[in-house]
């Protein structure tokens, strides 16, 4: 199963559809074209972003003056929010793939006592809505005084019940017992040939896991909405609409700014592009990966 | 996810055969690492589940009165949540979504991924790549993006409405607000459950295919005979992702909020109303009790659809 199984190559040789190509087409600009409207209005500034045609260059190309503007506002603070989004996506995302494969793999490779209900405290975990706890969460939080730290924001992004569920399937799969055995006797410990042999073995399904948590780390909003305050830890999800309500005086102050409008548009280009990228160069890995967690329930 | 029942066995199986192989002291030796590999998530679980879960249930069963201060209600704050119109509302809002948003989502997934799948298309990498995107895009702007494209101030649907003088309806309007946000997470999340379909779609072994043009299937009666049950259980398993999903609705109407303060109240969701009862009005006990019937319901809910579709893949 799963993570040999090439994705490509099946033998093909039918004829290509017109109409079907078509019809997946106007899906394509579906997704796209909103994504074409946005980085169209980063090259404008307010003036022609409310008077020229949404799918077309403006009048002259400001799309550095946006960057700049965007870099240079309040001290940088974009900047910041940046640098913070990428500190709670690595640590965050990475901390919680490490812990679903070690997770997924005890279940998978080890039997101890307990592991049954271990498993099935996973799958009920996949099933409790995690925004449900964002409120028990700050309140829980502030008790514990990490309230308005990069913590409050970490230590939840680390638990992926689903994570675990995925490598559990993935490593019955891809780690075989006669290997442990091999290691074993070869006098490895347990611990060292997890990190040398089996963790190589389980890569697609950790890259899986990690570009997953990774997209729900970097688009995390109200989790981090709730238990920040303070402007220096926003992640870039909470600044940009803070941004945002400046610009339609949704703040309160009552004076629509517009000028923040190029802003908000900007800033939203450059927040996506580290995703975009990311999937695209490791698209090989983690479709491997979801493979093997589609299948095997 | 929908059976935990074979890979259980499956498991149970297999150290039996190694037993025999390894002497007992060695299996019990090494099985023990199992407890070392799974502390971290057990300790984060703790941390970030099952610590803020025993909280709000323990809040839940107080009041702050003005006289008296902290007192235990019993469930009052449930009494109060079940019969709050407010609440209910919401919850209708998004039952109402789910019915319409889930079903159109995953529709459109699964023919893409048949699309994709069949053989039949130009550049299928193309279309798998370019349909995924968007699940890439953090809600925040995704929100953001079409509430511009939706509004009056610089709305491209408007532009292109004037141009071919059709009448655009007013998108952000209290009419139009539900399927406006549908759209934005049906942008959102069509290409990751396509993807999901499509990678399960490529399981299939080829074999069954060349079996079934042997005896004469076309490509409909493929998809029908040969896809559609081979991708049960990763259709339930979007099914329950998409459930859990939609109940947590908050993030796409909170963010359209600034753009249309009078039409997405502030208990537009239940989400949204746990959230403002908390934060704009200090009722941290009613929030946590609003909060835990929200996530009951969830949970239920997709409980179902998970026996359901067990229970289908048995009766095969």
């Amino acid at each position: 199963m799963s993570a040999n199984t090439p994705l490509r190559g099946r033998p093909r040789a039918r004829r290509s559809s017109t109409a079907l190509t078509v019809a997946m087409g106007l899906m394509l600009l579906y997704a796209l074209l909103p994504l074409f409207w946005l980085v169209m209005s980063s090259t404008k500034d307010t003036g022609s972003l409310t008077s020229s045609f949404g799918l077309w260059f403006g009048d002259g190309f400001h799309l550095f003056d946006n960057v700049w503007n965007v870099l240079s506002y309040d001290d940088g603070i974009y900047l910041r929010w940046f640098a913070n989004t990428l500190l709670y996506a690595v640590v965050g995302a990475g901390g919680a793939a490490l812990i679903s494969t070690a997770g997924g793999y005890a279940l998978a490779k080890y039997r101890f006592r307990g592991r049954t209900a271990l498993a099935a405290l996973v799958l009920g975990a996949i099933a409790i809505p995690g925004t449900a706890l964002a409120v028990p969460t700050y309140l829980l939080f502030s008790k514990l005084g990490i309230i308005d730290t990069p913590w409050a924001v970490l230590l939840p992004s680390l638990v992926s019940p689903f994570g675990v569920y995925l490598m559990r399937v993935y490593a019955i799969g891809a780690v075989p017992d006669s290997m442990l055995e091999a290691a074993r006797i070869d006098g490895s410990g347990e611990i060292r040939t997890f990190f040398t042999i089996s963790l190589r073995l389980l890569a697609p399904g950790f890259v899986t896991v990690l570009l997953f948590s990774l997209v729900a780390t970097w688009n995390n909003y109200f989790l981090p909405l709730i238990v920040l305050s303070d402007p220096e830890w926003f992640p870039l999800t909470v600044g940009l609409n803070q941004w945002n309500s400046l610009a339609t005086g949704a703040a309160g102050s009552g004076a629509t700014t517009t000028g923040f409008y190029p802003l908000v548009v900007t800033g939203s280009v450059l927040a996506i592009i580290p995703l975009v990228v990311a999937f695209l160069f490791l698209q090989r890995f983690w479709q491997s990966g979801l493979a093997a967690g589609s299948v095997k329930e | 996810m929908s059976t935990s029942n074979p890979p259980a066995q499956a498991t149970t199986d297999r150290p039996t055969g190694r037993s025999r192989r390894a002497s007992r002291s060695d299996r019990l030796g090494h099985g023990s690492f199992g407890y070392v590999f799974f502390a971290p998530f057990l300790v984060v679980f703790v941390i970030g589940i099952a610590a803020p879960l025993a909280y709000a249930a323990y809040l839940s069963l107080f009041q702050d009165r003005l006289v008296g201060g902290n007192v235990f209600v019993g469930f009052d704050n449930y009494t109060r949540a079940l019969g709050d119109d407010l609440f209910r509302a919401g919850l209708w809002r998004v039952t109402l979504f789910l019915l319409v948003q889930v079903p159109v989502m995953l529709g459109l997934a699964l023919l893409a991924a048949l699309a994709i799948d069949s053989g039949r298309l130009r550049w299928p990498a193309l279309f798998r790549i370019g349909i995924f995107v968007p699940y890439a895009v953090p809600a925040v702007v995704a929100s953001l993006m079409w509430g511009y494209l939706y509004g009056d101030r610089f709305g491209l649907i408007r532009q292109i409405g004037d141009a071919l003088h059709v009448d655009v309806p007013r998108l952000l309007s209290d009419s139009w607000m539900l399927t406006s946000i549908g759209n934005v997470v049906t942008w959102e999340y069509v290409g990751y459950n396509m993807l999901i379909l499509y990678a399960a779609l490529r399981t299939v072994p080829q074999e069954l295919y060349e079996a079934a043009e042997m005896d004469g299937a076309g490509e409909f009666r493929k998809a029908w005979s040969i896809k559609l049950p081979a991708l049960r259980p990763a259709l339930a398993l979007t099914t329950v992702f998409s459930i859990i999903g939609t109940f947590q609705l908050f993030n796409e109407p909170n963010v359209l909020q600034s753009l249309a303060p009078d039409v997405v109240s502030t208990s537009y969701t239940p989400n949204m109303y746990a959230f403002n009862l908390a934060f704009n009005g200090q009722q941290f006990n009613y929030s946590a009790a609003v909060a835990v019937v929200l996530g009951g319901v969830t949970a239920v809910v997709a409980y179902a659809v998970q026996v359901r579709s067990m229970r289908k893949e048995q009766s095969l």
